[in-house]
């Protein structure tokens, strides 16, 4: 969709026409600055949730139980830096540069998803993360998918693959541990019980109170409502619930047979605002691991970048 | 077995740099080496016995992996000085396996090409450390160093195995030290195994460190004795 015409307002025709017949916006077009600005924040708090996202997975790398297992975690931990990868490349067709989304994440001025602020505290934890954690994301993300911006919605076809196969096997692994020892069984049910209200927290506020989402849907970044998706992701996991032969920590979870959808309990909004503002069980770990992983690797891409210069190469490895 | 103790233990140490790589590519690069290794791993404890009793229910005094690979990761450099020694070994030993027809047959076949690209991975980064910044250069020469006298158990000969790994110390020594030369650093001088130092991993005697990282790895599994994952 490129375009010679002189002024804003045909500029703004086309991209408006581009929309609207669902066709993709791509780096080289026209587009208003707001929905560059808004794909940014979109994107960057995407990359950096990935990136952030490792962290409470890594923590069970090294006592993984079983070296399938281990591998499996390993593989997805790989995984999710290759989408931090993937996206920060989509937002630099944006015009803007990772060491500067980096920074940004590193000094809080962009923001992550509120999921990886709460601790991975036993195995389960694991399953839980890959089953629940993961399913919310796909069940945001597959709709990205048809994303009106090109290169944004490439790269979820590519994480979706990735995320659903994550998924499933975090589903397994909680079914292993449902259906072994009883203390395992215990592990399973316990994971659960701490992070599905967080799982449900993690499509955003309530429709009337987000303040993106109206623009966004009208731009075709987004194609469902926050709540929309929260009650796809409840009707999905009930039955995947049952099958696991685990329990839903919430008493107000019933079908309503008239909504052809199940009703869930009240979301506790104030703990949501407490994680987002920073004050979550993880946000000063979280934050600090990363930035001290960013700190002390500084020599090495000093190093890279030297070397680079001196040998007539690319940095390569030595961006940051 | 001792071949499949190294690959899990240098892949368990790889895996505690996940989270705090310096770039991101690192991260997927280590993490990339490190399953290699535990894929060789668990393909080499499978010919032994059940992989994760191996793994999990063995003590310290029953693993047979050279003290290199337990070495803590240090900072960048150590690891890379670690993966410059190992992974240069580990070509020349799996490439000599593959010529066989033994039970190693079909795992050299594949991993060949996987310790090759750790072996570029690992001289690529000798490079830009050793002819990087003053900083670099002297980390990466204290972390060649330091590890030095852990090379020469490397070379000790092998149980059950048709390689004269004693062999392939003259080939060894002479791709490090032309990376080494070409990083601008200088190669330890000394012996690779001293009277005190290191050279009894084969032998189940190990360094300090190890049996903190064994207690760290196994402790999830021996909590649930009988449990399966």
């Amino acid at each position: 969709m490129t375009t010679t015409a002189p002024d804003a307002r045909t500029y703004e025709a086309v991209f408006d026409a581009t929309v609207a017949a669902d066709e993709r916006i791509e780096p080289r077009d026209w587009m208003p600055d707001a929905y560059r600005a808004s794909l940014v924040r979109q994107i960057a708090q995407h990359a950096h949730s990935e990136i952030i996202g490792m962290q409470p997975e890594a923590n069970w790398i090294t006592r993984a139980p079983s070296l399938r297992r281990k591998a499996i975690l390993m593989a997805k931990v790989q995984d999710e830096a290759g989408h931090g990868l993937y996206l920060y490349s989509a937002a630099e067709t944006l015009g803007t540069g990772r060491d500067e989304l980096l920074d940004k994440l590193h000094s809080g001025r962009q923001k992550y998803s509120s999921i990886f602020n709460y601790p991975t505290l036993t195995w389960a934890d694991v399953g839980a993360i890959g089953w629940l954690v993961d399913g919310a994301a796909i069940t945001n993300q597959v709709p990205l998918c048809r994303c009106s911006y090109g290169p944004y919605a490439r790269a979820m076809v590519r994480i979706c693959k990735e995320e659903s196969f994550h998924q499933r096997q975090g589903y397994e692994l909680l079914l292993t541990l449902s259906r072994g020892t009883e203390a395992q069984h215990a592990m399973a049910q316990d994971a659960v019980d701490r992070w599905w209200w967080p799982s449900l927290m993690m499509f955003g506020p309530p429709d009337d109170e987000s303040a993106h989402s109206a623009q966004s849907m009208a731009w075709k970044i987004k194609r469902h409502s926050n709540d929309e998706l929260r009650q796809r992701f409840v009707d999905i996991c009930v039955p995947q619930a049952e099958s696991l032969g685990l329990a839903l920590p919430d008493p107000g979870l019933r079908w309503n047979e008239e909504r052809g959808h199940h009703d869930f309990g009240a979301i506790d909004w104030d703990e949501f605002h407490e994680v987002l503002r920073g004050n979550g069980p993880c946000n000063e770990e979280r934050i600090s691991r990363r930035r001290q992983a960013h700190e002390e690797g500084a020599w090495v891409r000093e190093a890279a970048a030297a070397h680079a210069r001196k040998h007539g190469g690319t940095p390569g490895e030595a961006r940051a | 077995m001792a071949l499949g103790d190294d690959a899990l233990v240098l892949s368990h140490r790889l895996g505690e740099w996940a989270g705090h790589a310096p770039v991101l590519e690192e991260e997927v690069a280590l993490a990339n080496i490190a399953l290699d290794l535990l894929g060789q791993a668990r393909f080499l404890l499978s010919l032994v016995g059940d992989e994760d009793e191996l793994a999990y229910l063995r003590e310290e005094r029953a693993f047979r992996n050279v003290q290199l690979v337990e070495q803590p990761n240090g900072d960048f450099a150590h690891t890379i000085a670690r993966q410059l020694y190992f992974s240069t070994y580990q070509e020349l030993l799996y490439g000599q396996l593959t010529a066989g027809d033994g039970p190693f047959a079909p795992l050299a076949a594949k991993a060949v090409k996987e310790v090759a690209y750790h072996r570029d991975h690992a001289e690529h980064w000798t490079l830009r450390l050793g002819d990087g910044t003053e900083e670099s250069h002297r980390r990466m020469q204290t972390a060649l160093d330091a590890l030095w006298r852990f090379t020469g158990e490397l070379f000790d000969p092998l149980d059950r195995l048709d390689v004269d790994v004693s062999a392939l110390r003259d080939g060894w020594l002479a791709l490090i030290t032309r990376t080494v030369g070409q990083a601008t650093l200088t190669l330890p001088t000394g012996p690779q195994s001293g009277a005190w130092t290191a050279g009894a991993g084969r032998q189940g005697i190990h360094t300090e460190p190890f049996g903190r990282m064994l207690a760290e790895m196994q402790h999830l599994h021996r909590s649930h004795p009988g449990a399966t994952w």
